[in-house]
């Protein structure tokens, strides 16, 4: 991990209406830090990671994704990061050699670039065999595997990851969680969102969102100690109000 | 009648894929029984059998005494919320509860007793589009919709997923409080934590029923020693024990390591020792009792 802010959120906020999801949040990540984004359903996450990922506008405040700032470019940002959705990110009725051959192409990358990609992925998920598959044949632990993947296809410096082990059965969400510590040693800055709060205890920090704001933000062992509580799970039955909306 | 619910070798196929095998299982009336396993291990196929929408290629069932195929009565007297989100998106909290309770004959006023603890934390946002209401909310709307006629058995296929964990223990304590009416509630879960909430738990994967007992009986199965590993530079640690000549598993469980050795037995001086020589001075070792997660990641790999 190094010292360069790769995200750098300032007094951000974003209101539908009369209601405030995101009520002037401001933090930072680090180069190639795994930032667990944590908080109660409708405390702001998807809000915020939709804003940082250029495909919402906030109404103010600051966000900058990789240098760029993404209020006024969101497009450039979308080129920067790797993004992986909750649900969908994969083309069911595609092969998987062609997804991959399909993202490739999204991001810009040569064709002879996409070739040799495709193999290395094919090869190192162990999925030579089901190269030609479609992939709604696919278990769901591969599928979010493969997704991932897909999104640092083109050697993005930020991936973000909402709840991208939902339903994932106990070994593969641990494989999964090999693969980013793999990117992230490789440099990868990863923000990640989930709801299985033993995963937050992998992340180098972690920030809990209650209600729009950012109700702690701390090393997990740092988290443990400041709301003298023996688990994350803890930390978070305490800071998140039962009543969430 | 109450009764509880009974499968006799059910199998079902898509195709190719045995979305089920020769699921046999005895789930006395008022019991909390959950079927645990990740996505894809045939958990909704099973419930849509049980509340008969599909039916089995092979095997019987029954539900509260009936024999699935007289499903007309079985609608009568089972609840279903199913996995994907099931209520009118388009329609209110209030209407959505009205629209369940008029195709069942009932209003909610009728069934407020049953349904008012759920209902009053719904009630500020009785006006609100269903489709506006964050994760937890859509899941009590849901169960509400399901619960609204009284039924005999309750069947939840996953509703906590993807759901935060204040929702979900809110989520529980309500079907804690449904339990103690005597109703006989099945309850599916990827989450493993959640094996312990239920009075009994079959664990399934690609299909198969490989395990029911009560979540204790299960977690005591688990044949070895395990050891839980605690340290800085977890992941390097974890990668440092995977050379280690006697691992029989090595897993990350939030904030530290489960492991397990290829004796049976853990020879903690030896491996405290291994660790110190790759440069893990601060690692501090303590024997624990295995939790369901454990027990179900050893019969996977044993089964594979």
């Amino acid at each position: 991990m190094g010292d360069e802010n790769v995200i750098v959120v300032r007094d951000l906020t974003k209101k539908f209406g009369s209601f405030t999801a995101v009520d002037k949040v401001s933090f930072e990540v680090k180069k190639g830090e795994i930032f667990g984004f944590l908080g109660a359903n409708g405390a702001g996450k998807t809000t915020t990671m939709r804003i940082l990922t250029g495909l919402l506008h906030s109404t103010s405040g600051y966000a900058e994704v990789a240098g760029i700032d993404v209020n006024r470019n969101p497009e450039k940002v979308k080129r920067r990061i790797g993004y992986m959705s909750q649900r969908f990110s994969l083309y069911e009725d595609l092969t998987i050699r062609e997804n991959i051959t399909f993202y490739g192409g999204v991001y810009g990358l040569p064709r002879s670039v996409i070739r040799n990609k495709s193999d290395e992925l094919i090869a190192k998920l162990g999925l030579e065999e089901k190269a030609t598959s479609l992939i709604k044949s696919l278990p769901l632990g591969w599928k979010q595997k493969l997704a991932f993947s897909v999104a640092i296809l083109h050697d993005p410096g930020i991936v973000f990851l909402d709840e991208p082990t939902s339903g994932v059965d106990p070994i593969t969400r641990r494989q999964f969680w090999n693969m980013i510590y793999e990117a992230a040693s490789n440099g990868v800055t990863v923000f990640i969102t989930t709801h299985y709060l033993d995963e937050a205890e992998y992340c180098d920090r972690v920030s809990i969102m209650v209600a729009g704001r950012i109700g702690a933000l701390n090393t997990p062992s740092g988290l443990k100690k400041e709301f003298h509580a023996d688990s994350i799970n803890d930390v978070f039955l305490k800071l998140a109000r039962p009543d969430n909306i | 009648m109450m009764g509880g619910v009974k499968a006799e070798g059910l199998s079902k196929s898509y195709g190719t894929t045995m979305a089920l095998k020769n699921a046999t299982f005895d789930i006395p009336e008022g019991e909390l029984f959950g079927f645990i396993g990740p996505d894809g291990a045939g958990k909704t196929t099973l419930f849509r059998i049980l509340t008969t929408l599909i039916l089995p290629d092979t095997g019987d069932a029954t539900v509260a005494g009936y024999p699935i195929k007289e499903y007309r009565e079985i609608r009568k007297i089972v609840g279903y919320m199913p996995g994907r989100f099931s209520l009118y998106s388009d329609l209110s909290v209030v209407e959505n509860l009205t629209f369940f309770a008029t195709i069942y004959g009932t209003t909610i006023e009728e069934q407020y007793d049953l349904i008012k603890d759920i209902y009053r934390q719904l009630e500020p946002f009785k006006k609100r589009r269903a489709s506006a209401l964050s994760g937890g909310m859509k899941q009590k709307l849901a169960l509400c919709c399901a619960l609204v006629h009284d039924p005999e058995v309750l069947v939840l296929d996953e509703p906590t997923t993807g759901v935060d964990p204040v929702s979900r223990k809110e989520f529980w304590d309500i079907l804690y409080k449904l339990r103690e009416r005597g109703m006989t509630i099945i309850v599916s879960t990827p989450y493993m934590d959640e094996a312990n909430r239920c009075d009994r738990i079959a664990l399934m994967q690609d299909g198969i029923l490989f395990t029911i007992d009560t979540p204790e009986a299960i977690a005591e199965r688990f044949d070895r020693e395990l050891l839980a590993v605690y340290g800085d530079r977890l992941y390097d640690m974890l990668n440092a024990i995977r050379e280690y000549p006697y691992t029989n598993s090595i897993y990350t469980f939030g904030d530290c390591l489960h492991f397990t050795d290829k004796r049976g037995s853990v020879h903690m001086k030896e491996l405290q020792q291994y660790l110190h020589s790759k440069g893990f001075k601060d690692a501090s070792l303590i024997i624990i009792k295995p939790a369901i997660e454990d027990t179900f990641m050893s019969l996977i790999e044993n089964k594979d």
